[in-house]
């Protein structure tokens, strides 16, 4: 296949995941917020929602404060934004136009219903918290469509494997954010473990990678901070959790290694990410420091996107 | 102007027969089953994504062409003769092109003056003395076709370059299946869903002898910002072969070669909607990046075939369009089946006198236009406009040709006051391949949706219509 078509089939699966994943945590964001200040105490929550996004600095080069309003609009629909929601599906569908044989009516369909809902409904922004609420719903729905009609309708060859890369490649990046900004609330030895301050903030991380309730299928317990961390970072059933991500993202290079008759960087990278999640122990990692841990992989993972455009993209 | 032939309603005010059956359904049919499919239509279009762009229209880069839902029906008989007139057209086009890159015998015969294709930019002096495959220049041809009354049909164009709009054809036709079942169940109506199948072969079958015996076909286009994109990616996909732009493909060793995730693999015939121009910034425009470096010398060494080949443009030239009766005589020796436009070239003093005296009558063309872009219509146009156009042709006679207003013929077309006459041409899509010419039986039939309008380029704002061949 042609590398450029392999490439606009990563980034059209990157860009929808990332726009999911801003909407969950503006989500997250609003329910916490909403909470009195003696549940939230004084941290800036809106503040911590654009360094989990990743443009803390460049939101900062246009506004002064970070509160809702201005946060919102920023994550959501600001054109100065690159990835913005609104910029999200639009280059989802740049790329999906670029590619269009490359995939399924279905997702054609999808990706341009979306598009064309976000010139004609949410073309001004939202107004009201209702509106946004729905908006949020709407982005999420989108990126429920775009996985399950490429997961139930594309060919299992390297098409469909380019875009899981994109995926796994961009969810294990969240995740690991949302860790890296909040490490230090699942630190056991914080001063106010157990409070409710803390309570509502694992709540609140539990919420933007969707796994309040899976928490509690799987651990049978009350929220305990390392058990937090444990969901996100090492659970292979969690489909969000970076153990997760890299057991697919191991398994997606492999087909392409075998499809191509050959092995490379990539498969070794991955491979080894892998190997170090799995042989991990939450202990271990609290011992040597959950923020160091995280910062690490965020860079590995930065490593193998730049290791896939290099062997097969360009 | 006369009043204009009518397809469905002849002179006499009678039903023309292909019409009988179309015209009982309408009957039947309450307006308000009409107008709901109709949007249902636009909805359909909308979500496949079927666009196209006009350019310097910042605000809808992307818009739909309307659709028509009422079909253009073509009796049997009437197709059999245009079908033989188009395969003679297309026979004379690509033996004109090989001549005029080679021994030129129809210049030395005095048909066409010599300056009309040295003097003329289309003409690609990198072709001359260049072999193609199976002597085959224009691969894809859209012929414009106007009738102005039941017996005869006009060639207004050749489109020899990159012709679009085949997509409308086939997509037009799957949106009225699933539309109107019952009308299709009430018709005999040729298919034209082998187009596909046929441009493939026909492509394969120009692939360049050092190609392996199942040559690589790659569809190259200008990118997504292209006005045609969507057809690009539609035939790309309906062909089953790879969607290139200039920068998937690299020459090496005079051979062309597109970049994969597997590493390079070698390209035999590329069926390219990019223009010449643009093709190789190394032969033509230093400028493009929508090229391929060293394309044009691959080319020349004849390890690649390019669909159509560079140079066609010659061919399809509005002041040669003038001469094409006598190049069919020339080439094969059989009279032409499809008439020509009376054509005034602007070029010969005698011409341009009488174009300048009669512009109010008259439609006037740019040479090298296309598009329904920067043309007049004499009679539709204001006075201001026809003195603009008057310095122009002063200023730039050889730019112009000038034909009368013709009254092209009108269809039933759905608009907001209901069923109503308008102007309609067809652009038929003429395959060449190694041995064999093919058409398909239908084309794109584009429809002036304004009140008196003879402009039916999607770009000015014309609809298209599902053309229906009748099978018996």
């Amino acid at each position: 296949m042609l590398s450029r078509t392999a490439e606009n089939l990563y980034w059209l699966a990157r860009y929808v995941e990332r726009a999911e994943y801003l909407a969950r945590t503006i989500e997250a964001t609003l329910r916490v917020t909403a909470l009195p200040n003696t549940y939230i105490g004084k941290t800036n929550e809106w503040d911590s929602a654009l360094l989990t996004a990743g443009v803390s600095a460049s939101f900062y080069e246009i506004y002064e404060e970070a509160d809702e309003r201005n946060v919102v609009e920023y994550l959501s629909f600001s054109p100065a934004n690159p990835s913005s929601i609104k910029n999200c599906i639009e280059n989802a569908r740049l790329n999906s136009r670029s590619v269009r044989t490359a995939l399924t009516s279905e997702m054609w369909d999808n990706i341009n219903s979306a598009w064309i809902d976000l010139q004609e409904v949410w073309g001004k922004g939202t107004r009201t918290r209702e509106e946004l609420a729905k908006f949020l719903r709407f982005v999420q729905e989108t990126s429920l469509r775009f996985d399950g009609s490429a997961y139930r309708t594309m060919l299992r060859n390297d098409a469909y494997w380019f875009s899981r890369l994109g995926l796994h490649l961009e969810r294990a990046d969240n995740t690991a954010r949302i860790l890296d900004v909040k490490y230090h609330v699942l630190l056991p030895e914080e001063e106010h473990v157990g409070g409710p301050l803390d309570y509502y903030q694992w709540t609140s991380i539990l919420r933007s990678v969707s796994a309040l309730t899976a928490y509690h299928w799987v651990y049978r317990e009350t929220l305990k901070p390392w058990l937090i961390a444990d969901l996100l970072i090492l659970n292979d059933s969690l489909p969000r959790s970076l153990a997760s991500c890299y057991g697919n993202l191991v398994r997606n290079l492999d087909q392409i290694g075998v499809a191509y008759g050959r092995q490379g960087a990539a498969q070794r990278h991955a491979r080894g990410v892998r190997n170090r999640l799995e042989h991990s122990h939450m202990d271990d990692i609290f011992q040597h420091g959950v923020h160091e841990f995280i910062q690490e992989f965020i860079l590995d993972n930065g490593r193998l996107g730049e290791i896939i455009t290099k062997q097969y993209l360009i | 102007m006369a009043v204009a032939f009518d397809e469905m309603n002849g002179p006499g005010g009678e039903i023309r027969p292909a019409y009988q059956e179309l015209s009982r359904w309408l009957k039947e049919t309450p307006a308000e089953a009409l107008e709901y499919r109709r949007q249902e239509a636009e909805l359909l279009f909308r979500r496949i994504g079927i666009t196209f762009a006009v350019y310097g229209d910042a605000e809808a880069q992307e818009r739909l062409i309307p659709f028509d839902v009422i079909p253009r029906i073509i009796a049997a008989k009437e197709w059999a003769i245009l079908e033989k007139g188009l395969k003679q057209r297309v026979r004379a086009l690509n033996m004109f092109l090989r001549d005029i890159y080679h021994g030129r015998d129809i210049l030395r015969a005095n048909i066409i003056p010599d300056d009309l294709i040295f003097q003329n930019p289309v003409f690609r002096p990198e072709m001359n003395g260049q072999d193609v495959p199976h002597d085959v220049y224009v691969h894809i041809a859209g012929i414009d076709i106007v009738r102005i009354n039941p017996e005869e049909f006009y060639v207004l164009e050749d489109n020899a370059r990159t012709p679009s709009g085949v997509s409308y054809m086939l997509e037009n036709r799957e949106i009225m299946m699933r539309l109107f079942p019952d009308l299709f169940a009430r018709h005999r109506v040729a298919p034209v869903e082998k187009y596909p199948d046929e441009l493939l072969s026909a492509l394969r079958s120009v692939a360049p002898s050092s190609a392996s015996s199942e040559p690589t076909v790659a569809l190259m286009t200008p990118g997504v910002y292209n006005s045609a994109y969507y057809e690009h990616s539609f035939l790309a996909d309906k062909l089953g072969i790879e969607l290139v732009e200039g920068r998937d493909l690299i020459v090496k060793n005079d051979e062309v070669f597109m970049r994969t995730t597997e590493g390079l693999k070698r390209v035999d015939v590329i069926y390219r909607r990019v223009d010449d121009d643009f093709l190789d910034p190394l032969t033509f425009r230093p400028d493009s990046a929508l090229g391929v470096p060293g394309l044009m010398s691959a080319y020349a060494a004849g390890n690649v075939t390019l669909a159509n080949a560079v140079g066609t443009g010659i061919a399809d030239d509005k002041a040669v369009y003038s001469y094409m009766p006598e190049v069919v005589k020339f080439y094969l020796g059989e009279e032409p089946i499809l008439k020509n436009v009376p054509t005034w070239r602007c070029r010969e003093p005698k011409d341009l006198a009488y174009v300048l005296d009669n512009l109010g009558e008259l439609v006037v063309k740019e040479v090298h236009g296309s598009g329904g872009y920067g043309m007049l219509i004499g009679p539709a146009a204001t006075k201001a406009t026809i003195e603009a156009f008057r310095d122009k042709l002063k200023r730039e006679p050889e730019g112009f040709i000038a034909q009368p207003t013709l009254a092209l013929s009108t269809c039933p077309t759905c608009v907001e006051s209901g069923l109503a006459p308008r102007h309609v041409d067809l652009r038929p899509f003429v395959l060449t391949g190694s041995n064999h010419v093919t058409i398909v039986p239908g084309g794109l039939t584009r429809v002036a949706l304004k009140e008196g309008s003879l402009v039916v380029n999607s770009s000015q704002g014309g609809g298209t219509k599902d053309t229906w061949i009748l099978d018996e």
